[in-house]
């Protein structure tokens, strides 16, 4: 009990300062590194909450790719950073609005005006008809039969995400030669080669 | 709940001896060593040429695309997980639900294979 607290007060404490440095550090790339941190430790307190599954993907998605994709994002802008000093006070209102809407919900969240922990939507219900297991089990027993249509609109979505990636970036580029499978086994000998019988002492 | 914990409490004590050891090693070679820099030895000896610019230069918008790709399919084996150790419980419904899901990715799948976003050249 007294190590769960521990580890509880260690993985939220680090997950805190990495936030907090993911906002304050000047270097984008340190900042895409502390939020890889932020990460391991949620996963830690997802771990701590009996959710293994989402704890191990968010290391295997976000740690793994996301954040790679992060990495790439913050590489290819190709930013200045005295450049982006100087927006700081143009963006400075719209910046400090959404601030203050996340911090009031977090303020009525904290005050219990919603009620949070004690479950009474449909979700919960399902839940509780469950026999009780590892929470992975949990979750493939709902997922694929109770939220059906849920689970082919995550499908949806995957779909359009690719296709709107590949719309977006991908384009013909001109003077390459491509392989083509198909022209090279429909090749015949007898296209392309020619006997030539050539005499002895005269050459072609 | 305690028993699931349980389970994890090597790996907590690895992170604890990662952290440790590293903080520790760190630490030591600033105490233990003796440290007089000048500036001989601070530049980049007999490694080349002192950098020319700043190493984020733009690169190509491929790179991007094969990792969104790779996200993409990776979360559709993430699914796959919960999937396949209910199987048992979930029955055929289960089963054919999963195949629906796979087939909407597969379309997904015939069309970047055809318009050659796998392709490098």
């Amino acid at each position: 009990m007294v190590v769960q607290a521990l580890a509880f007060y260690a993985f939220a404490a680090v997950l805190i300062s990495a936030g907090i440095m993911v906002v304050v550090s000047k270097n984008p790339v340190h900042s895409v590194l502390f939020l890889i941190l932020c990460f391991f430790n949620a996963a830690g307190l997802f771990v701590m909450m009996g959710a293994e599954f989402l704890a191990m993907i968010l290391v295997i998605v976000y740690v793994g790719a996301v954040a790679v994709l992060f990495l790439f994002v913050v590489m290819m802008l190709d930013v200045n950073f005295t450049e982006l000093r100087e927006g700081f006070a143009r963006y400075l209102p719209i910046g400090l609005v959404i601030g203050v809407v996340l911090l009031i919900e977090l303020i009525v969240l904290v005050s219990g005006a919603i009620p949070i922990g004690k479950a009474s939507g449909p979700v919960a219900k399902a839940i509780a008809k469950q026999p009780s297991g590892h929470n992975t089990e949990m979750i493939g027993r709902l997922l694929y039969t109770d939220y059906f249509y849920l689970f082919q609109a995550a499908g949806m979505v995957l779909l359009v995400a690719m296709i709107g990636a590949i719309v977006l970036t991908h384009r013909r580029r001109d003077g390459v030669r491509r392989q083509s499978i198909a022209k090279q086994t429909a090749r015949k000998s007898s296209e392309s080669i020619r006997v030539v019988d050539v005499k002895p002492g005269e050459g072609l | 709940m305690e028993a699931l914990l349980k389970e994890y409490l090597p790996i907590l004590i690895f992170i604890g001896v990662a952290v440790g050891l590293t903080l520790a090693l760190t630490i030591a070679s600033f105490i233990v060593a003796k440290q007089k820099p000048y500036s001989e030895k601070l530049s980049a000896y007999e490694c080349g040429f002192e950098a020319f610019d700043d190493a984020r230069g733009q690169f190509d918008v491929r790179f991007y695309l094969v990792a969104i790709l790779f996200i993409i399919f990776d979360l559709e084996v993430a699914f796959l997980f919960p999937w396949a150790i209910t199987l048992g419980d979930t029955q055929l419904f289960g089963f054919w639900s999963m195949v629906i899901f796979l087939g909407i990715l597969t379309i997904g799948f015939i069309y970047e294979w055809k318009k050659g976003a796998l392709e490098w050249e």
